[in-house]
């Protein structure tokens, strides 16, 4: 159980939330034409005589929007139905050809399914918290409307009617805004790695209605708000607070909660009335005459779990299981289809470049990638996607600690050229001369001349003063310019000073 | 040599193969016809006359060629002005289209003109084929060429709502025309007139660029002035088209090679429930006729029950309105067609003006029905009710079937009636589809031949209903009816 309450005048408050998450299905062309859904094009470019509701055009299910539907479903767990049916949403607005949205009310194609979000002791998330998803039915994305291209009239760009959506509807299972902005990241994470959603919410390609209501703890459910549209998880934990602290304040004002929609402002993070209950719309649902029950069968199903890649939880269990990452490394690699993508690649290249199993080198790849790596694209302001350096560069440089080549700090250093110059790291090395010395040889006349030179240090070392064992490494290394293989040098050092 | 405008499809596609005479003169010959009748009947809402003879000289010039003519070559037909057809106005006979020349042209026109035909003109209907009469066209009734023989004049109605096109047919205007059945407006209006007409299986002809009515029941057909006629337009109509969710994916028949009118083996069901108290005594004679032809042609008579019959109309009459009102919520003078934007208007208000111009009263009232019967509180009682009579009705036809292989009924309870005399009865005026109904709820192959003449002189017509995808089955019982009723009477030319 979360413990998040809010505090009012009278007592504390829990609160209930649910998401209706509308994700926009990867595919190339519509839910029922052929028309493309490239995100950006020129208004009205990307519109077919079905998507502008000519007279006697008809809709024909997209059978990639429906697979992408199913292998979602697979993803959460979910019952998938092998027969579904499409209904008419009827209403009128401009951005609405039809008149009506083609979507599924009353047999949505998955069923009741369920994702388990990232604990988060800091934030007040359990381990192991469920939350329950209900349904996830695909539907018909509307037009936009643009207002601001005409002093007495508005435009209307029929780019996005038609597009696929996925309504993933959650069950009131969230307690917290971290919880449900934990669910929504999660979610997203979800659909990356399925790849049927990109979840681009800046974009409107993953956007949420937040379905807030409060209660006394342990009592019935309070009279719900539902704020539409809010495209990103940040905005989705301010809409909750805002919207749960402002239900608090009626109830305690001796008010009543009203069931209405609300809108949530991103600059002020407040929400505010849109419309109530009382003027909601009757759409007159109604099973779409234009279209066959969906059926899907057995092969159609298998193609479907088939064509799963592997899901974050797995992924994570297995990085620590097999690969023997830290719990924290694990959660931070996986959590993004770019960073483990990224990771597996500069793994597989990393050990084949050494000659040794992934798991053997996937500590030192993991550690290097999330501490170092990363703190360098920060520093430029980059992320993997325009990273300057690919990860065949990087397991190079990485080979070359791996084999003794060049030391941990002095990799460092070749990193940083490497982000200037571009240049391969072995390439960087040879130039600028930063080969790791190992010749037991050189290494040991340089420790006779540091211990010849510091005899007072040896005595005090010998008379118990182990410490000063780092002072003779630091010296050593010093008068090797960096060079000196550190393991070879403590093993000298080690042997000289008994 | 007889008037090239008395000829049907077979004989005008078989005398241009033949070099009997040219599919331009054929072509010239229809237009005229069409042209002087214009005025009197209003069948056409446009001619096209150049279309007819732009067809006919590819059909000429490919028979110059030696080539191969297409099921339709040569054979000019009307369109009914409910089918897209490519930069050529489409109406649906209302207002809200005036003016609308779609970009594209609907499958089944687009076969026909394929197969060779050409067009000559858009056949006048009702509007959004909502009507019985052709009475509620944005473009003026449509008058039948037929006159009751009491010497009075009265002007009678086509039938509707492909009264465009029975009308055309009757007065030679045509050979071939094409219609479409959502409740009986293919079989009513060739009743009507003495035409033939053929509702194929639901999903036999694609929907694909067809102003939609209501989709579950809509289907396009041929309508001509044979059996034969009917065959032969069919094949060239139908057909799966993957832009139609709803299509068959089923092989398309040779059904003209196969027609037969021996009906020996064959079972004629009649159902008990179709003979209702007070039925015309003209029609219960036609289809008394129509029974006896039957046996004559060797079919064995069983009697049948149709038990939930009464509850068709009803039905009906929830399910196709409530597809109508989402249907047509996409005119809205947004995108094509009328607007109506008074000064200040916001959008509703542009909605509402749109709608309330563009839309006839019996396109409102069914919208408004419509509405009603899917708003929150009376979707149970209403649409799923009908949902529910309607899933029994189609049971009651499988189990029929059982005991015989076609079902054989009057097509309307009445010949044609004056215009005007149902307009202030909506009640009465759908009563008139009581018999075409069922069987498009059902969504059964069903088709009208001409029976005879009842005593005032005006053609009835008797319904043959097959099972699904047995349109050989209503074909071949409709040809053993046409051989034995010899109808060959005509409407005496008046305009």
């Amino acid at each position: 159980m979360s413990t998040y309450r809010i505090q009012g005048a009278t007592g504390d408050w829990e609160v209930v939330i649910g998401l209706e998450v509308h994700a926009q299905v990867t595919s190339n062309s519509k839910l029922f034409s052929g028309s493309a859904t490239a995100f950006g094009a020129e208004p009205n470019s990307q519109v077919s005589l079905i998507d502008a509701a000519m007279p006697g055009m008809l809709p024909v299910p997209n059978r990639e929007c429906i697979r992408q539907a199913v292998r979602t479903g697979m993803a959460i767990e979910a019952q998938i139905n092998k027969w579904s049916r499409f209904d008419r949403k009827n209403y009128f607005y401009a951005d609405l050809p039809q008149g009506y949205q083609i979507s599924q009310l009353y047999h949505p194609i998955v069923g009741e399914g369920s994702l388990t979000i990232d604990a988060d002791e800091k934030a007040g998330i359990p381990a192991d918290k469920v939350i329950g998803i209900e349904r996830i039915h695909v539907e018909q994305d509307a037009g936009k409307l643009m207002h601001d291209q005409h002093p007495t009239m508005s435009y209307v760009d029929l780019n996005r009617s038609g597009v696929a959506l996925m309504e993933i509807v959650s069950r009131p299972d969230m307690a917290s805004p971290a919880e449900a902005g934990a669910y929504l990241s999660k979610l997203r994470t979800i659909l990356r790695y399925v790849g049927s959603c990109d979840g681009n919410m800046d974009q409107g390609s993953m956007r949420a209605d937040v379905n807030v209501s409060v209660r006394r703890p342990g009592e019935e459910l309070g009279t719900r708000t539902e704020t539409k549209n809010v495209n990103s998880v940040r905005f989705v934990m301010q809409a909750i607070e805002h919207e749960a602290s402002r239900q608090v304040d009626v109830l305690e004002a001796g008010g009543k909660i009203v069931q209405e929609t609300r809108l949530f402002d991103p600059t002020t993070g407040s929400t505010r009335s849109m419309r109530s209950k009382e003027d909601a719309h009757d759409y007159r649902y109604f099973p779409d005459p234009d279209l066959l029950p969906l059926e899907l069968d057995d092969a159609f199903l298998e193609e479907c779990r088939a064509s799963l890649p592997e899901l974050p939880d797995a992924k994570r269990a297995r990085y620590v299981g097999e690969l023997g990452l830290s719990a924290y490394n694990a959660a931070v690699l996986t959590a993004d289809v770019d960073t483990f993508a990224w990771f597996e690649a500069l793994l597989a290249e990393t050990a084949s470049a050494q000659g040794k199993q992934p798991a053997e080198v996937a500590k030192q790849a993991a550690n290097w990638l999330i501490s170092e790596f990363f703190g360098a694209l920060n520093k430029q302001g980059k992320s993997l996607e325009d990273s300057p350096v690919s990860h065949e560069q990087a397991a190079e440089l990485l080979a070359l600690v791996g084999k003794g080549t060049i030391s941990g700090s002095i990799a460092k250093q070749v990193l940083e050229t490497m982000f200037e110059t571009g240049d391969n790291a072995g390439v960087i090395v040879e130039r600028e001369g930063l080969k790791q010395e190992s010749d037991t040889g050189a290494i040991e006349a340089k420790v006779d001349e540091i211990l010849a030179a510091n005899a007072d240090k040896v005595a005090q070392y010998r008379e118990g003063k182990v410490a000063l064992f780092g002072f003779f490494v630091g010296q050593t290394m010093k008068a090797m310019a960096g060079k000196g293989n550190p393991q070879v040098v403590n093993e000298i050092l080690k042997a000289k000073l008994g | 040599m007889t008037e090239l405008t008395e000829l049907g499809v077979a004989q005008i596609r078989d005398g241009v193969a033949g070099g009997d005479f040219t599919a331009v003169e054929v072509a010239q010959a229809f237009n005229a016809n069409v042209a002087a009748a214009q005025e009197a009947l209003n069948a056409f809402i446009i001619a096209t006359p150049e279309k007819a003879i732009e067809a006919a000289q590819a059909t000429d010039a490919k028979r110059a060629r030696g080539e191969a003519l297409g099921k339709m070559g040569g054979v000019p037909i009307g369109m009914k002005d409910l089918f897209a057809t490519f930069d050529v106005q489409t109406t649906a006979a209302s207002h809200m289209l005036e003016g609308f020349k779609p970009q594209y042209e609907s499958t089944v026109s687009q076969k026909l003109w394929d197969a060779g035909a050409g067009m000559l003109g858009k056949l006048n209907l009702d509007q959004f084929a909502m009507g019985s009469s052709n009475e509620t066209s944005y473009f003026g009734n449509v008058i039948s060429p037929w006159k009751r023989n009491d010497g009075g004049n009265a002007a009678l109605a086509p039938g509707g709502s492909s009264g465009g096109s029975s009308s055309a047919l009757a007065a030679r205007l045509c050979p071939a025309a094409t219609g479409t059945d959502t409740g009986g407006s293919i079989r009513q209006p060739a009743a009507f007139t003495g035409t033939t007409g053929i509702k194929p299986t639901y999903g036999r002809c694609s929907r694909w660029g067809v102003v939609a009515f209501a989709s579950s029941l809509d289907q396009a057909g041929p309508m001509a002035r044979s059996v034969q006629d009917c065959a032969i337009m069919l094949e060239a109509m139908a057909g799966f088209d993957a832009k139609d969710s709803t299509s068959l994916d089923l092989p398309v028949p040779n059904w003209e090679a196969a027609l037969s009118g021996d009906m020996k083996g064959k079972k004629v069901g009649i159902p008990k429930e179709y003979r209702v108290d007070g039925l015309d005594e003209d029609v219960s004679k036609s289809w008394d006729d129509g029974i006896a032809w039957l046996k004559d042609a060797g079919a064995e008579i069983v009697e049948i029950s149709l038990p939930h019959t009464k509850y068709a109309l009803p039905t009906y009459y929830i399910i196709a309105p409530a597809e109508a009102s989402s249907n047509l919520a996409r005119y809205d003078g947004v995108r094509y067609g009328l607007r109506d934007l008074p000064d200040g208007a916001n959008l509703q208000d542009m909605y509402a003006a749109t709608r309330a111009a563009g839309f006839g009263p019996e396109v409102k009232r069914r919208i408004l029905i419509g509405t009603y019967v899917l708003s929150a509180g009376f979707y149970d009682a209403y649409y799923t009710q009908a949902q529910k009579v309607r899933a029994l009705i189609a049971q009651d036809f499988a189990k029929a079937f059982e005991q015989c292989d076609v079902i054989l009924a009057p097509t309307a309870p009445s010949a044609a009636f004056g215009l005007g005399e149902n307009v202030d009865d909506p009640l009465k005026m759908y009563l008139n589809d009581v018999f075409a109904v069922p069987a498009s709820l059902a969504g059964l192959p069903a088709m009208s031949v001409p029976a005879g003449l009842n005593r005032e002189g005006l053609p009835l017509g008797l319904q043959v209903i097959g099972k699904a995808f047995d349109e050989q089955g209503v074909l071949n019982a409709g040809l053993a009816l046409e051989q034995r009723a010899q109808f060959s009477a005509k409407p005496e030319k008046w305009w």
